[in-house]
């Protein structure tokens, strides 16, 4: 007995140190991943003395100030910027969803000549870059009048549903069993019914992945809307904060913009995690 | 039930030319993909045509466009000095960029893989969350960490014993070291979920094949595992690659171009949308382009002959 337990006693000793080792480690490797984001925070309510003066080591601030927000409210109408960003990013992801998905459905299952092709034309647009298409974009919504207006910003990204969704869309139906939509075909349901009624509702981790990836990427984007949108009215904050950049000096205050530019997007990490980290958007591209 | 399914393809097939309910199909299939249709239609395929046209204008917006035929083309490779710094500079940022981050990602995915009892979802997640934030708010938190004077990293250095820790953004030798820092820091975890979802398609039982045979850990990770995951370091090397020769945020926000950071991409926006040259900024738009494009079928081209 006390001869098999000493090796097993040992194996159990070493598991545990090694664990502990491994867990202080990554301890280690994360709290210097996340500094930077946490120190934006904490330095947001610093004077901006203290910035300078004091060891940058500091991470509390002292004097505790929100005077940097205070002058950020001065410069801009903030909530205004902040709730244009909230409500874009949360309509286009939402239509750029239906797109996608509509697209990715008739892709996935509807049987019509030409149906490879489009696919393939959808799908090539991952590879072109943004910046080819820019220029005439600008150009186009200069033709259509809709320059100064959030119209410029939804029409494109909603009619362009992003290459990336409608892949993750497509898998995702697919893997959808058939018998659903035959039993409802039967039923003499129409293919409308049977998207809106059966499929929509049976994909809702897809629709979740899509609609918060898209959401990061509206809330941070800022060309096309810098391009678009010439009053400053209609910004949303992330453009504010880029021309906020060009001009301001004081740089705790431009720190409180970049954190009111973290937070919304670190709110929503925190609550729908897994579907940021979801595998399957990165399992379409594993398989290229 | 697999001969089932098989007989009612065929009847299927045979039905489809006069069925009623196949045209009514083919109807809803063409409307469902119409608003993504339409929208490539204006947006990509229209755009790029009008895109390749204006490279052969003379163009500010506000007049009409002039056609100068090649002439842009032919500035950028012969008058122009900055271009050939600029794609020097990009490649640089690819060179060292993307070996960078495939290998940090790829060893993020390695400690995160392991079955170790701990909180292995709080540590994805915190590796994840740069890759979250927008570039122009974290480029600015990073450009004050970096400060030579007051920032985070120089008073660590200073603390550990380096006297004269590098300018970093103020001096033209780490000014693009900087940039890289910054976005090595910011993507490494994207592509570690990634690699995540790769290394679960390895199966155990090559590594317990492996162990029988007496190949310690770090055998095991050149011979198992860096050949398994080939088909998604191929992915994430072009997602890479497109990603360091776009660069452009990080650079405008942190030193604006200046000490030799510039890149490619940083250039056509600031021809396009500072000094207004419409046309020569569509003509290196589409050379950047084109070298990407290159680079992708090159590699898809390569690959076959490694799998073959």
């Amino acid at each position: 007995m006390s001869n098999q337990g000493t090796p097993r006693l040992s194996m159990r000793t070493r598991r545990i140190v090694s664990d502990t080792c491994f867990n202080f480690f990554m301890m280690i490797l994360c709290i210097i991943v996340i500094y930077p984001v946490v120190w934006a925070i904490f330095s947001s309510f610093k004077a901006n003395q203290q910035l300078f003066s004091e060891s940058p080591l500091n991470l509390i601030p002292r004097p505790f100030t929100t005077e940097n927000y205070a002058k950020l409210m001065s410069i801009y109408d903030v909530q205004r910027m902040v709730f244009n960003g909230l409500y874009l990013s949360i309509l286009i992801p939402l239509l750029s969803m239906l797109t996608s998905s509509l697209a990715a459905y008739a892709l996935a299952r509807l049987d019509f000549k030409g149906r490879n092709l489009v696919f393939l034309l959808l799908i090539s647009t991952m590879m072109i870059p943004g910046y080819v298409t820019l220029i005439p974009n600008f150009a186009i919504m200069v033709k259509l009048r809709l320059l100064n207006s959030h119209l410029a910003l939804i029409l494109r990204s909603a009619l362009s549903g992003s290459a990336t969704s409608i892949f993750l869309f497509r898998q995702y139906f697919l893997s959808i069993p058939r018998d659903l939509e035959n039993a409802a075909i039967i039923d003499g349901c129409s293919w409308r019914g049977v998207f809106f009624r059966i499929i929509l509702p049976n994909s809702k981790p897809a629709i979740a992945t899509v609609v918060i990836l898209s959401f990061r990427e509206t809330w941070n984007a800022f060309l096309w809307p810098q391009l678009v949108l010439q009053d400053d009215k209609l910004w949303t904050w992330t453009l504010a904060l880029k021309v906020l950049s060009e001009f301001e000096t004081n740089q705790s205050v431009l720190l409180a913009g970049a954190v009111i530019s973290i937070v919304p997007v670190l709110i929503i990490y925190i609550l729908c995690q897994k579907y940021f980290v979801n595998s399957q958007v990165n399992a379409g591209f594993g398989g290229i | 039930m697999h001969q089932i399914n098989q007989d009612l393809k065929a009847a299927a097939a045979r039905h489809r030319r006069k069925n009623p309910l196949k045209r009514q199909e083919a109807l809803t299939g063409w409307l469902f993909v119409a608003p993504a249709l339409i929208g490539f239609a204006i947006f990509t395929a229209f755009s790029m045509c009008y895109s390749l046209y204006i490279s052969f204008t003379d163009w500010n917006i506000l007049s009409d466009p002039k056609f100068v035929g090649w002439q842009n083309y032919v500035n950028l490779f012969t008058r122009d000095i900055f271009f050939g710094e600029y794609l020097w500079n990009t490649i640089y940022y690819v060179l060292f960029l993307v070996p960078s981050v495939l290998v940090i990602s790829l060893f993020f995915a390695i400690l995160l893989n392991k079955t170790f009892k701990g909180f292995t979802s709080f540590y994805r997640a915190s590796l994840f969350l740069p890759s979250i934030i927008s570039t122009v708010a974290i480029a600015l938190v990073w450009k004050w960490l970096l400060n030579s004077q007051s920032g985070t990293i120089n008073g660590i250095l200073r603390w550990i014993g380096i006297s004269q820790p590098p300018q970093w953004l103020l001096d033209a030798k780490w000014a693009k070291l900087s940039i890289i820092l910054m976005r090595i820091w910011q993507m490494s975890g994207y592509y570690m979920v990634m690699y995540l979802t790769g290394l679960q398609t390895i199966p155990s039982s090559l590594y317990e094949a492996a162990r029988v045979d007496g190949a310690n850990k770090l055998q095991q990770l050149f011979f198992i595992t860096v050949p398994m995951l080939s088909p998604t370091t191929f992915a994430i090397m072009i997602l890479l690659v497109l990603e360091a020769f776009n660069i452009f945020e990080a650079v405008m926000i942190m030193t604006e171009g200046s000490l030799g950071t510039s890149s490619l991409m940083y250039y056509v926006y600031r021809l396009a949308f500072a000094s207004y040259r419409m046309g020569y900024a569509s003509a290196l738009a589409w050379i950047l382009f084109l070298i990407i494009l290159v680079f992708t079928i090159l590699r898809f081209v390569l690959k076959k002959d490694e799998v073959m």
